[in-house]
């Protein structure tokens, strides 16, 4: 490790290919002879299908087949289910039966040799259904919730019922308390590339070019629904147009391409629209919450309580971690975090940016905003008098925890001591300024993963697992790790992703993918310098003939006994000696006894300025100021610029996103992109997200936590509470709207 | 989207005879091909309009003429429109993205269809794509929707910015159709949607708008447009407004306004204006008289707060012109 | 309450009373609404004497190379671009006109790809992302992009490209704040913005 490449602020490697419009995402990969498939969705939110009549469309020009339930074929769903799924419940089976369990659910493919046909015909398609009202509001009379079965099991990481101590007798008796409800909106991830699958057979095997976060399991639920061996599928996704949680499952429209490819014979690529894009690709559940907070005069806090619900499908119960915050940060002897789901005739929710803590968290900070204000001290103050020593949930210590200095730093970064107090005293001409803050938090996670790296003649090294890059830079951090730990430049490192014959990593998501491929990378670099150390140990002609090989050490790419200043083979010269690539694979994991004897989690402090205008109730971003401890950074130029643009997700969450469901039939109303609201680029102030230096020896070896997920995380309720300090009004549903503060 | 034949006509004739024939003009096409993929608009002749020498943005005299084919970046750019009426300018600017603006037209705007959701989705009922089909909006979701003009058969607000700065400005039309030209307010274009919300402006069959005129302002006008929306860009109003004030000495000579985002049609607050002639102007005249815009407004239970949201945004944009420079 | 949508109140739990009468009454009226229209999604059969086959010749100049094609009428500039000549950098995000990743340059202007017809555009000069860099050399705003972290994903990224070379040749590309609004037709989730905007900073003084 004699480059010093991990930590320098290295622009991406594959950039050139970003701008040029050379990489290419699923749907770019288009194929000889290929076909379009047209997904058709239902248009009544639940019931039955009791007539499709394909006569009038099956004549239309360059239609080439319609599949129905019908006539599709009977598929074999095997069992199958990764973590990324559900525990509880079962995956639709699509096209299997004739009933309707949301709106949106495919109900027909209509394949053709234009996609201008396709999706003529399938609008066409004639379809008759018996519907019934769905439910779609959590706040409906008749939702009961219920307790997530997956999160009542040993070893769950959500928790359906945690506590300590006596919360509720401790608020009952605490000298100052508040008690507050929170609503946040479901919300679409609408990563700006649609999800599409490009499927061709041959004889019995088959290759998706298809939008994923987690190839390998991509390969095996699909070989699972088709009933092929695994090996016969291949999944390859080099870049992926963004997606926040939407592609780490494989949705329905994976098996109706596959499905419509072998039917048809030919290749066939199925685009979502931006439409149906709301319909079966998983969104953020709508969250109510409630925190209940109990405190002494001096804001120490004596009570806390939390229980929140989050709505599901029908068919399988979809749990996040919307309540394991507040179990661990505050220091609190009295606790209680209590998890639920209601189930509606809706599509399955999935993990979007940030998920559970991001909805979570928000209800906590802005009630330990609202106590500030309730006690008369300042909002970082109170954080600081509940600074915990240990993780009191877990009763463990934290492996690093940098809250405090995360809050000193941007505290000073921000500029919180030029704020005054009181709401609605500070003004900028006729706008109303407001500032206020909030803490992040996100565990810092490890997958087991595996990589495989082989050095060649050249000097060069390929490095390959099938990871993914959503965008954060994933192509460009492992390179580094793997240059830093071959002693080679990035250049001579070739670093190749997203396909299933790869080794296999976890699924791209819940910001363990630095902490898992690079580990797993780092071992697979360690294990092939060994390799290469056990060659050159054999060949006579080597400096290093004869010596052990644990006694060989490798100084910028070149063998030699450690302590001697002669340098012997490079990688090359061996690999030209062997007269084939040296190669090695392995794979990495968490050491359970860390985990047991650790809480690990990356925390941050997050500073927002809002600007409300009193006339007309705009609230706009000015300025924004994220401090983190996120471990060690690999890149920083990429960190900042992940960063940044996980907060501008907060800014979404905040003040725009919302899916809105007809109550009537639960169709998504907006749909779309000029409807489902998302920051542009006027909307964007000035950011700032630094790191603070934060040594974390246990984490896992390279020392990162990861920084996706926390990006996002304390954005939102920092904003409200701006929006609080700058008009006095407390908004505890998001996104917060014009109309929320017009009579202030 | 449904095929048709495209044909290209070479003159304003050919065009208005296709067009009486059953054809569609298509220019930007950023409203129709959108709804065409959508299935909403299904013309089975499309008659490609852009060539026809309809792009001229030119000062006749004291008026503005905007050709029906000028782009909206065009005319947003150009010195006459920024110089003599830059009200205009300012709403275009506010509409759309850079590149939606480069590509529709004077004409297309004033005719683009309306943005409520459901009209966009034809298992939804309504009755602009089926008449008689029902208003999902009025039972559904309609945060978005009218307050002033709507009827029990529709409550869709009509989307253009351009056309409420044209309204406020007084601003008419030459259109030209198989029986000949004539010429009428911009204003008049527009079609409340009573128990026809199909019917949405006054055009005759194969009636092609040729150009927009504005009569200029004068220099003691002060003008300008606020459009409120929930982010800074790329958004359709919440609620907009035009307000153009002429001053003399102290007191308001003349006074015009228009509203978007809250009307079935662009709207004319004339008595907001009756209310601020021969005042002084000031906030507390200003709040009286936007009070008038809501007088007969009928709000649902989601779009409540546009009773609300539109005289304060009156009061604004009031205010807003005096801060011209 | 204001009441924007059907987000009918916060409180949690809910006890039944808190559904306000007329969200109520709003959802039993709704689904009577609806009920008369089961099974819809029928259209009419296409016309009788198919337009569909009728096919419009067109010339395009492509990235400067000419192409002669036959194309049905309906088919957008970026299914053409894609399907037909497999120029798959220009994206479709949303192929409603509301996000811009479809951006390309016709006849030198920022235009939404996907919103224009390609068979009324015979003689049009074209440029998509694949022909911004001369050769091997990037164009200045291409190598901005990297050099600013103007991107992550990418996938917005070429339409953002070919937007900010129309902004920067508008002259709307003189501040930050100029570049922020004549930007803003271009959506992009990973939250890149702040780097796109010191990208085209870089490359309009450059220019």
């Amino acid at each position: 490790m004699t480059t010093g490449v991990i930590g320098k602020p290295l622009p991406r490697v594959d950039g050139r290919a970003k701008v040029s419009g050379s990489a290419r995402y699923a749907a770019d990969f288009n194929q000889p002879g290929q076909v379009y498939a047209v997904i058709v969705s239902a248009t009544v939110g639940l019931g039955r299908v009791t007539d499709i009549d394909s006569t009038a469309i099956e004549v239309m020009p360059g239609i080439i087949a319609v599949i129905t339930h019908r006539n599709a074929p009977r598929l074999a769903y095997d069992e199958h289910k990764s973590y990324i799924d559900p525990a509880v419940g079962e995956r639709l089976h699509v096209l299997q039966d004739d009933r309707v369990r949301f709106y949106g659910q495919p109900v027909a493919i209509v394949v053709a040799d234009t996609l201008d046909r396709a999706e003529r015909a399938a609008a066409a398609l004639n379809i008759a259904y018996e519907a019934e009202r769905p439910i779609v509001d959590p706040l409906e009379r008749n939702v009961e919730p219920i307790v997530p079965e997956a999160a009542t099991r040993e070893g769950s990481w959500v928790h359906a019922d945690s506590s300590r101590g006596d919360p509720d007798g401790a608020l009952a008796s605490a000298p100052a308390k508040l008690d507050e409800a929170y609503d946040i909106a479901r919300e679409n991830h609408n990563p700006m590339e649609p999800h599409a699958t490009v499927a061709a057979w041959a004889g019995d095997r088959l290759t998706l070019w298809s939008k994923s976060q987690f190839v390998v399991n991509e390969q095996a639920e699909i070989a699972a629904i088709f009933g092929i061996p695994v090996a016969n599928v291949q999944v390859i996704c080099p870049f992926i147009g963004g997606a926040f949680g939407t592609s780490l499952r494989t949705w329905p429209h994976v098996t109706l391409a596959a499905m419509a490819a072998r039917q048809v014979g030919r290749a066939v690529k199925l685009v979502l629209t931006r439409k149906q894009m709301f319909f079966t690709t998983g969104h953020r559940p709508r969250t109510l919450q409630r925190v209940a907070l109990g405190a002494a005069p001096d804001g120490k806090l004596v009570s806390l309580i939390h229980e929140g619900s989050g709505e599901t499908s029908r068919y399988e119960e979809f749990i996040e971690a919307l309540t394991n915050a507040s179990g661990y940060m505050y220091s609190c002897p009295n606790v209680r975090t209590e998890y639920r789901l209601r189930p509606l005739d809706i599509g399955t929710p999935n993990h979007m940016r940030g998920p559970g803590e991001a909805s979570g968290i928000f209800a906590l900070e802005c009630a330990m905003d609202e106590l500030a204000y309730a006690l008369a001290i300042d909002p970082v103050e109170l954080r600081r008098r509940n600074e915990p020593a240990i993780d009191e949930a877990e009763n463990k210590p934290f492996s690093s925890r940098s809250l405090m200095k995360c809050y000193d730093v941007g505290s000073d970064r921000f500029g919180w001591a030029n704020r005054t107090y009181e709401p609605r005293s500070m003004r900028d001409g006729r706008l109303l300024i407001g500032m206020g803050v909030a803490s992040a938090s996100y565990p810092a996670y490890q997958a087991p993963a595996s990589a495989r790296v082989r050095l060649r003649a050249d000097g060069s090294a390929e490095v390959e697992v099938a990871a993914s890059d959503m965008g954060p830079g994933t192509y460009t951090s492992m390179t580094q790790v793997a240059a830093e730990m071959l002693g080679l430049t990035l250049e001579q490192v070739h670093f190749r992703l997203g396909r299933s014959d790869y080794p296999p990593a976890p699924s791209h998501g819940g910001s363990w993918t630095m902490a898992s491929v690079g580990s797993a990378i780092r071992a697979a670099c360690l294990a092939v310098k060994t390799e290469a150390a056990r060659r050159a140990v054999v060949d006579e002609r080597s400096p290093v003939f004869g010596v052990a090989h644990e006694e060989v050490e490798w100084v910028d790419g070149r063998a030699r006994r450690r302590g001697d200043a002669a340098p012997g083979p490079s990688y090359g010269e061996l690999v030209t000696i062997a007269g084939a690539p040296i190669e090695a694979e392995a794979s990495s994991g968490r050491d359970p006894e860390i985990a047991k004897r650790y809480s690990m989690h990356a925390f941050g402090a997050v500073f927002a300025e809002v600007a409300v205008d009193p006339d007309v109730g705009t609230i706009r971003v000015r300025r924004a100021v994220g401090a983190y401890g996120i471990g060690r950074v690999v890149n920083p130029r990429l960190a900042r610029s992940q960063c940044t643009g996980g907060m501008i997700g907060g800014i979404g969450m905040a003040l725009m996103e919302r899916t809105v469901l007809d109550p009537r039939d639960g169709r998504p109303v907006n749909a779309h992109m000029a409807d489902y609201l998302v920051p542009v680029n006027l909307d964007i102030p000035m950011l700032e997200a630094h790191f603070v230096e934060e040594v974390d020896p246990h984490v896992n070896p390279l020392g990162v936590k990861g920084l996706g997920e926390i990006a996002l995380v304390g954005m939102a309720p920092a904003i409200a509470n701006a929006v609080f300090h700058a008009t006095g009004k407390r908004v505890r549903t998001l996104p917060i709207r014009i109309e929320d503060v017009l009579s202030v | 989207m449904l095929p048709f034949v495209l044909e290209k006509a070479k003159t304003a004739e050919e065009a208005i005879a296709a067009a009486a024939a059953g054809a569609r003009f298509i220019a930007g096409g950023t409203t129709l091909v959108d709804l065409m993929r959508e299935e909403v608009e299904r013309p089975e002749r499309l008659v490609d309009i852009n060539a026809l020498p309809l792009a001229d943005i030119r000062v006749e005299g004291d008026v503005l003429v905007l050709g029906a084919l000028a782009r909206m970046s065009d005319v947003a750019a150009h010195p006459d429109v920024q110089r003599i009426q830059p009200l205009i300018a300012e709403s275009l600017i506010e509409g759309a993205s850079p590149q939606l603006r480069n590509m529709a037209t004077i004409g297309g705007n004033l005719l683009q269809r309306v943005r409520c959701p459901y009209f966009r989705m034809l298992d939804a009922p309504c009755n602009k794509h089926e008449p008689g089909s029902g208003c999902a909006a009025i039972d559904g979701l309609h945060a978005g929707h009218a307050i002033l003009g709507t009827s029990n058969h529709c409550i869709a607000t009509h989307p253009s910015d351009l056309a409420v700065a044209l309204v406020a400005l007084d601003a008419t039309m030459r259109v030209s159709g198989p029986q000949g030209e004539r010429s009428f307010a911009v204003d008049d274009l527009f079609r409340l949607p009573g128990d026809t919300p199909h019917l949405e402006h006054t055009l005759l069959p194969g009636e092609l708008i040729m150009e927009v005129r504005v009569p200029a302002g004068g220099s003691s006008r002060r003008a300008r447009y606020l459009k409120v929306r929930d982010r800074a860009s790329y958004e359709f109003a919440l609620v907009s407004v035009a307000a153009a004030l002429s001053m003399e000495g102290r007191v308001i000579r003349q006074a015009r306004l228009a509203a978007g985002g809250v009307g079935t049609r662009p709207w004319r607050l004339r008595p907001v204006e009756e209310a601020l002639i021969g005042k002084a102007p000031d906030r507390q005249v200003f709040e009286a008289a936007a009070q008038l815009a809501v007088r007969e407004a009928r709000p649902l239970p989601h779009n409540h707060y546009k009773l609300e949201l539109l005289p304060r945004t009156i009061v604004r944009a009031l205010e807003m012109t005096g801060e011209v420079a | 309450m204001t009441d924007r949508e059907h987000i009918a109140g916060s409180s949690h739990p809910l006890p039944p009373s808190a559904i306000s009468r007329r969200t109520v009454l709003q959802l039993a009226g709704g689904s009577a609404s609806f009920a008369v229209i089961p099974g819809v999604s029928a259209q009419p059969a296409p016309a009788p004497g198919d337009p569909g086959k009728v096919l419009q010749r067109v010339r395009l100049i492509v990235n400067g190379e000419a192409r002669e094609l036959e194309l049905d009428p309906r088919q957008s500039l970026l299914d053409l671009l894609r399907e037909t000549l497999d120029l798959t950098g220009t994206k479709k995000g949303c192929n409603q006109g509301a996000c811009g990743a479809c951006t390309v340059l016709l006849n030198g202007r920022r235009v939404v790809s996907c919103l224009t017809l390609a068979a009324m555009h015979d003689g049009a000069e074209i440029v998509t992302i694949e022909g911004l860099a001369e050769g091997e050399e990037l164009h200045p705003l291409q190598s901005a992009f990297i050099e600013h972290e103007g991107l992550q994903c990418g996938f917005c990224t070429p339409g953002q490209i070919m937007s900010g070379v129309a902004c920067i040749a508008e002259g709307h590309a003189g501040s930050p704040e100029e570049i922020q609004f004549w930007m803003s037709g271009n959506i992009c989730r990973c939250g890149a913005y702040p780097g796109i905007v010191a990208a085209m900073a870089e490359a309009a003084g450059a220019g």
